[in-house]
């Protein structure tokens, strides 16, 4: 038997990449989305426009780059409900002291740090007094967004200061055609990306969705590495927060309610498996754009918006029941 | 030279006395079953010497050295491993990643220290290899045989310098075919010069790997002798309590 044991190694190693590509819930939700997209730019003479890609593409990176802090801790085997909450305190802690006449340069450091604040908050919570990542986080989700309620008074903020037009560009403008927003995400999910599959914190991440007690035993810095998981998914809203001001050209305390739940999605559809333990930045990105395509398509052909949740929520069904179906197979 | 020599070790929880001067010897390369009822103290033991617990009294030595273990790590530094129960192993991981869970292999890539994946399957494809384990460094765990993962925890004890292997329950749950293949790998270990401790239920494995045998009974250490000399019955008599010490 043990002659044999290199070639049995030798047989695993060398499966096509087709069919590792026929394995991923991955490969296919982005297979979905650019039949979307074909399917839309025959169908309808409006999607394939500058115009409506350049706001396709600005739209989804909100929602892709939180979703790549979701799935994060997602795959750590914990949740965040509060970066829609998060968003909001970000881009009123930038408005706030922009209007106040600070420059950019102190505004944008300021609401990032906020929201690394709130980020670590939530870990330490998690970690350290061992409360459940869902309950901490729906009570950030609350009190984050009254926190930026009180440091507004729940006003609208318009007005930027003396580097206003800096803080619209960035959201709101382009460089080399691309939309700002699409190329900070470009960046970040290529970074987590990185992260995940190439660092020593990405390794342990994924190790303590699969489980905890292992990683435990084994001697990862379990508590440190949940609180810094937090941290970068609060600080991904942060990014978004600040983006989301530039491009709105205003700010209220509404901004990003409910965002948990889109965030969620994306990095569901994606394949992050919310029992923990599975993950990719690429997986949240092509989800995110998934469901931005279905909302685009619907108003395009006319679909009354109404019928979005409905299209949005089947997607995560599918996707997820997909993955059930895929696993069910191979297992036998 | 012993391994691992435990003097008087106490360990009260309150009250209650987990384990009462239990003085044991083991020398390099000896597999000792260890055995007895739930709740007789073994785990406790087995926690005691991996750190997890301080004993309240007594004292450790290895290699005939004093120790103080205060975290798990100390007695890892020391060249103790452990085997637990449940494996301690992450089923979405590769059995590469699992058997470097904790102490990835890193090269310099640019500013960053990247995740060595090529050195990490080599040096554990070595190791199944010396372990005679059809395991294949690049696979999920999930997907693996009882005997594959058990292949997987113990190829993790090699890549340190362990002079001292703790397993806990390792048969309990597998089948017959794999039962054979994880005391083949108790074997390895001990033909390498490598201690077991081997905390089992099942007399059959024991007798089967054991040199010597240890009986704890309500934390007291009744009996500790070859295993060639004593058979299940006086064992059992042991555990339960029929036969007062041997």
């Amino acid at each position: 038997m043990s002659n044999s044991i290199a070639d049995v190694i030798g047989q695993s190693q060398h499966r096509n990449v087709l069919s590792r590509l026929a394995n991923q819930q991955t490969f296919w939700v982005f297979l979905a989305a650019v039949l979307a997209c074909l399917a839309l730019t025959l169908l309808t003479d409006t999607f394939a426009t500058e115009r409506n890609m350049f706001n396709v593409s600005r739209n989804f990176a909100f929602v892709a780059i939180i979703a790549l802090g979701m799935t994060a801790v997602i795959a750590s085997g914990g949740i965040d409900l509060s970066v829609g909450s998060t968003v909001a305190l970000s881009a009123m802690t930038v408005a706030v002291l922009m209007t106040s006449g600070l420059p950019i340069w102190v505004g944008i450091p300021a609401a990032l740090f906020v929201a690394a604040l709130v980020g670590a908050v939530n870990g330490v919570l998690i970690a350290y007094a061992g409360m459940p990542p869902f309950v901490v986080t729906l009570g950030m989700l609350s009190v984050a967004r009254s926190l930026a309620m009180v440091l507004s008074n729940n006003r609208m903020i318009y007005e930027f200061g003396p580097d206003h037009s800096m803080l619209l560009w960035l959201g709101g403008g382009a460089t080399f055609g691309l939309p700002n927003p699409l190329i900070v995400l470009a960046f970040l999910a290529a970074f987590t990306g990185f992260l995940f599959k190439w660092t020593r914190w990405g390794q342990h991440l994924f190790a303590i969705g699969g489980n905890e007690e292992a990683a435990k035993l084994t001697g990862i810095p379990v508590r440190q590495l949940k609180v810094s998981v937090y941290v970068f998914s609060a600080l991904m809203a942060g990014i978004t927060g600040v983006l989301e001001v530039g491009w709105l050209g205003g700010v209220t305390t509404n901004l990003g309610q409910a965002m948990e739940l889109s965030v969620i999605a994306a990095a569901v559809i994606g394949g992050a498996n919310l029992a923990g333990g599975v993950g990719t930045a690429f997986g949240a990105v092509v989800g995110a754009l998934l469901i931005e395509v279905i909302r685009n398509s619907l108003i395009l052909l006319g679909i009354s918006t109404f019928w979005q949740g409905a299209f949005v929520g089947a997607f995560i069904v599918i996707a997820v029941a997909f993955d059930r179906f895929r696993n069910a197979r191979s297992a036998d | 030279m012993s391994a691992l020599r435990l003097v008087n070790i106490s360990k009260n929880f309150g009250a209650i006395h987990a384990l009462s001067g239990v003085t044991l010897e083991i020398e390099p390369g000896e597999v000792v079953g260890l055995m007895g009822d739930n709740g007789a103290g073994k785990s406790t033991l087995v926690k005691v010497i991996a750190g997890n617990f301080a004993p309240s009294e007594g004292e450790i030595f290895i290699s005939d050295e004093k120790v103080e273990f205060h975290r798990p790590i100390d007695a890892q530094r020391a060249g103790i491993e452990v085997v637990y129960q449940d494996l301690a192993i992450c089923n979405n991981l590769s059995a590469a990643s699992n058997v470097f869970l904790g102490r990835e292999m890193t090269k310099q890539f640019g500013p960053f220290r990247i995740i060595d994946y090529a050195g990490m399957r080599a040096k554990s494809a070595q190791l199944f290899e010396r372990l005679k384990s059809e395991t294949r460094p690049r696979d999920l765990v999930w997907r693996m045989s009882g005997g594959q993962r058990q292949a997987v925890a113990i190829a993790r004890t090699l890549l340190s310098d362990a002079r001292i292997v703790l397993m806990d329950e390792p048969t309990a749950a597998i089948s017959v075919r794999q039962v054979a293949e994880v005391l083949k790998l108790i074997r390895y270990l001990s033909d390498h010069g490598i201690a077991v401790v081997l905390i089992s239920h099942r007399m059959p494995d024991v007798f089967e790997v054991a040199d010597k045998i240890a009986v704890l009974r309500r934390g007291r250490l009744v009996a500790s002798k070859r295993a060639a000399d004593s058979s299940p019955e006086e064992i059992t008599g042991l555990i339960t309590g029929a036969i007062e010490a041997a």
